[in-house]
């Protein structure tokens, strides 16, 4: 039915000269890269210390840089759109047609949520939460290495999708039957489905890893109610994974069949129905939100508290408040639709739900504002990062609220107002969260400390921006401007869209001095190098450690009877003590397995795309045949020595002894 | 210094909003759209209460706490039930407010609830298609493209479906919208309080022509305006009008065909039809069925579409979504809830 090559030939080419530019600075960027590499020797360092690594601090920090090269993607994405709609005003074209537009916006959803945000988040709940709860990695390390390179490939697809053939057409929600094979013939939707479902599969894994760890590996002494605030909600945030992602993958899953297989789950005729999509879709999306904000809750938590100097206010609150903001997460998803039809009973049954989230919300900014309290705040970035979060998600969960209102929400949905209200709670909440608790652990991982002049330009560029860019978003919502549209012409909206440009490029002036920070950091860095292991006079477990942490962590897992476990250790002088001798450790071994079955289901993603059957099957028996392997493979562990342990744990002694 | 940055641009944003806002949803010309400004200002107002002073705390407190300020300093203290009962207690109570307020404004304001009004609703048949608006009369026995016309202060009641892709019917400034979605029937109740020309727009992204997707609501200034609309399109005597004659099924097809080369998505010029086939919106909601219906359902037995239109319990069917044959029965404006979607069940 179909030749070597399936559905692929030289039409899947670009020809849009805007793609083919980027191509060709991706492809010199990527030269200089691997030239650099080869001239230095790294590639075998990259690939033992690297690639193959199920160090759980390694993994982290892939995931962030995973992370940061999405978001130049998914941001370039954003100036672009913000570029047609500020030029193809007045009934002008622009520079954008439908369907190189459509495609981006897609794209700049889909990636910001599942290939920047998520692994964001992921890569700071791996350096973290392991160090957190005094465990020497996380309960599967293997898995952790496969859960990595699942969303790399995920990733991968997407990007390839920019080379080869188009992205979806659909909005990062590919509601059938727009997204079914009627209307969405291209392999646009395939890339869309394959990139979800693999990287989707990799973060349900992480959860399950995640839970796990915390549930079985907690250092003695550290019941559940000790845990540290940030690992208490990566904790419901996995829960919240565990028990929604599964429902992504059954639902993209169906519309795989729909489209491959001629099934009728959400087709128009045949029986299907597309509200069942919409339905299970949200059932997934809205704890989709939570996974990632929760995690920012934490990060703000420990900042607070460590910054003041102070106990976090209200721990018990803030465990409950993310419990219920948690569980109520799950039965909110028909705000997404009240337009569709529902009556006005479910309807205000899910509005006044959605509003409830709200209080347990609001206990967590007054627990913030509590622990600030009597403190002694040190105005650092991550402090600053903190500030400007309560300050503008305040503004976010506000307008979520009205959005809540069913009968707001008739003249709301779909609107610019909603637009403008999830970027003021995803940017404002979780990604002013991640960058906080990156600029809060980059020590910790790195060893060095961040340039802090442009750390706090960065900070502010960001700020700033996010307001010009999103306020005139709320206004043009208000005005009667929906989402997704090409072009516009109605005069009354053209100065809202020209501020918004203007937010957005200062918002790149943003990155531009995040990237520049971690330049000049790094170039400076043995001025810089952070010697003791605590930087900031932390309270918990992961500041007992070196800078970079010791590679098996703890030399002797710490006993804990207290939820500021270092403080603690502080204030009785039992920190920093040298022991006579040291017990050997056991530690995982390093895998090629992950990168592996990584790349194989790249593969197979790929020719699922363009309908290349032998190589769906070769590379599907490849993934199982490396699996099964690795699963019989003895040799995967080893012990460190005690007079290793003991000079590593001297020389850090001795560090922290020189202050 | 940032408060004063800030509250200077909320200021403007509001003088801007209220100033120069014409045409959006806070310049609203029906009930409808009134009372969902009213419900937007008070809700807002509510959770300013709340939100004020937080962001004003926030500001205050990191300015008064922070080092080097010889202010109080409690490492320790991280317990306060007295604080801890108020801030779980603030909350509650703009929520519990808040929630009976969104209650009583749901039920009233439920899109599918007749208007209470002393004129009868005029009715509308809506169908969303790649990408145009078809609207069909079906009691005046005409139809037309990408534009609506009606009375204004006289209610009209909206069924809504697609003949493709789901999409959104708004009128921003009469109010609340509903989706458009194939081989289903949604239902809308508007009315203008002014006569005017109102945008009219899909609110919901369905593919590469959904720009264009636009059309206008005209308000006519009396009902002898309407009637001679109606009277135009039927006598095909409107100046410079396209009339397409008859709107049956294979107009219909024709006029529903779509394009799916991103290229070709030039809007739709305004058309109209002076005579309709009476069931052409139902026999286009139920095509999709017909597929459901060669489904076996015992064997022997093939379900024929035509049992949808002639069963109105239609329990054979047992499709569980929607009412479909009652539906076919009651084209006027009853009160019923019967066209709601399966999230009601």
């Amino acid at each position: 039915m179909s030749g070597f090559l399936g559905k692929l030939s030289w039409d899947a080419l670009p020809y849009d000269p805007i793609v083919i530019t980027t191509l060709c600075v991706v492809a010199v960027v990527g030269a200089i890269v691997a030239f650099l590499v080869i001239k230095n020797n790294l590639l075998g360092v990259l690939w033992r210390d690297w690639l193959t690594s199920v160090d759980h601090k390694k993994l982290g920090i892939m995931y962030i840089v995973l992370a940061f090269v999405m978001l130049v993607r998914g941001f370039a994405d954003a100036i672009m759109m913000r570029l047609q709609l500020a030029l193809a005003t007045n009934g002008d074209p622009g520079y954008l047609p439908p369907h190189h537009y459509d495609q981006i916006f897609t794209a700049h959803g889909v990636i910001m949520i599942i290939f920047m945000a998520m692994p964001f988040m992921i890569g700071l709940m791996n350096i973290v939460v392991p160090l957190q709860i005094g465990a020497r990695d996380v309960a599967f390390p293997f898995l952790n290495n496969l859960s990595f390179w699942l969303a790399a490939s995920g990733a991968i697809l997407v990007n390839i999708s920019l080379g080869l053939g188009e992205f979806a057409k659909t909005g990062w929600v590919a509601y059938p039957p727009l997204a079914g094979l009627e209307y969405s013939p291209g392999v646009g939707v395939d890339y869309y489905i394959w990139a979800l479902q693999i990287s989707g599969i990799g973060t349900t894994l992480t959860a399950v890893n995640f839970l796990v760890t915390v549930f079985k590996m907690r250092t003695p002494g550290m019941k559940l109610m000790d845990m540290p605030i940030f690992t208490w909600t990566c904790t419901w945030a996995n829960i919240l994974i565990a028990a929604s992602f599964p429902i992504l993958t059954a639902v993209l899953a169906m519309l795989t069949l729909d489209r491959y297989l001629d099934f009728h789950f959400f087709t128009n005729d045949g029986g299907g129905n597309s509200m069942m999509y919409i339905n299970l879709f949200w059932a997934w999306g809205h704890p989709e939100v939570y996974i990632l904000v929760l995690p920012a809750f934490g990060i703000f938590s420990e900042i607070v508290s460590t910054f003041t100097g102070k106990r976090l206010f209200g721990y018990k609150s803030m465990v409950w408040a993310t419990a219920s903001i948690s569980i109520l997460g799950f039965i909110v998803w028909l705000h997404h639709f009240f337009t569709m039809g529902s009556s006005a009973n479910v309807n205000a049954f899910f509005g006044i739900m959605t509003m409830i989230i709200a209080v347990p919300t609001g206990v967590k900014l007054f627990n913030w504002l509590f622990t600030m309290y009597r403190g002694r705040l040190r105005i650092t970035v991550p402090v600053l990062w903190t500030l400007g979060f309560m300050v503008t998600f305040t503004v976010g969960g506000m307008t979520g609220v009205l959005l809540a209102v069913p009968g707001a929400d008739y003249v709301l949905h779909n609107s610019l107002f909603l637009i403008a209200h999830f970027h003021n709670t995803i940017i404002g909440g979780a990604v002013f969260g991640y960058l906080a608790g990156f600029a809060f652990w980059f020590p910790k991982a790195m060893g060095f400390h961040l340039n802090v002049k442009l750390g706090k330009a960065a900070f502010w560029c960001w700020l700033v921006g996010f307001f010009l860019a999103f306020m005139p978003l709320y206004v043009l919502g208000f005005l009667g401007m929906t989402r997704r549209l090409n072009h516009t012409d109605n005069p009354d909206w053209n100065i809202w869209l020209y501020i918004a440009l203007c937010g957005a490029i200062v918002i790149f002036a943003g990155i531009i001095c995040q990237f520049l920070q971690l330049f000049v950091s790094f170039r400076d860095r043995k001025q810089n190098l952070d010697t003791t292991g605590d930087p900031w006079n932390g309270h918990t477990l992961e500041w007992s450690t070196a800078s970079p942490p010791q590679f098996y962590n703890f030399a002797e897992l710490p006993i804990v009877s207290d939820i500021d476990a270092f403080t603690d250790m502080k204030e009785k002088g039992t920190a920093y003590q040298r022991k006579e001798s040291y017990a050997p450790i056991h530690m995982p071994k390093n895998t090629s397995a992950g990168i592996i079955m990584g790349g194989l289901l790249t593969a197979f993603g790929f020719a699922m795309i363009w309908h290349i059957w032998w190589l769906a099957i070769a590379s599907l028996l490849g993934t199982v045949a490396t699996f099964i392997v690795r699963a019989y493979t003895k040799d995967v562990d080893y012990y460190v020595q005690p007079d290793e342990v003991a000079q590593i744990e001297n020389e850090h002694l001795d560090n922290v002894a020189k202050g | 210094m940032l408060t004063r940055i800030l509250s200077k641009v909320a200021l403007a944003l509001m003088v801007g909003l209220l100033a120069g806002c014409q045409g959006g949803v806070l310049d609203p010309k029906g009930q409808v759209g009134i009372e969902e400004k009213q419900l937007i200002i008070v809700a807002t107002l509510l959770m300013l209460l709340v939100v004020i002073p937080v962001i004003f705390m926030t500001l205050y407190f990191a300015w008064k706490y922070r080092e080097g300020r010889d202010e109080i300093y409690e490492p320790k203290w991280s317990h306060s039930t007295k604080i801890e009962t108020i801030v779980w207690a603030i909350p509650v109570v703009i929520v519990i407010i808040l929630g009976v307020i969104t209650w009583k404004s749901t039920h009233a304001l439920d899109p599918y609830k007749p208007l209470e009004h002393e004129k009868e609703h005029i009715n509308v048949q809506v169908v969303s298609m790649n990408w145009k608006w078809l609207f069909i009369y079906p009691d005046l026995g005409i139809a037309s493209v990408n534009e609506l016309r009606f009375p204004a202060n006289v209610p009209v009641a909206f069924q809504i479906s697609s003949e493709g892709t789901m999409n959104s019917f708004f009128i921003p400034q009469l109010g609340s919208q509903i989706y458009s979605m194939a081989g289903m029937v949604t239902k809308l109740h508007l009315i203008a309080n002014e006569p005017g020309t109102y945008d009219g727009i899909s609110s919901n992204y369905s593919g590469g022509g959904f720009t264009g997707m636009k059309f206008k609501a005209i308000a006519t200034d009396t009902e002898a305006d309407f009637e001679a609309w109606v009277e135009g399109v039927k006598a095909k005597s409107i100046a410079g009008s396209i009339n397409n004659g008859i709107l049956d099924q294979v107009s219909y097809d024709k006029l529903a065909e779509h394009d799916l080369d991103a290229h070709h998505h030039e809007p739709t010029p305004v058309q109209y039809y002076n005579s309709i086939d009476p069931d052409i919106f139902m026999d286009n909601v139920m095509k999709f069925m017909k597929d459901h219906g060669k489904v076996e359902l015992l064997k022997g037995t093939v379900f024929d579409s035509n049992m949808i239109h002639d069963n109105a319990s239609h329990g054979a069917m047992n499709h569980g979504e929607m009412d479909h044959g009652e539906m076919n029965h009651d084209e006027s404006n009853h009160s019923s809830h019967d066209m709601h979607t399966e999230a009601d069940k």
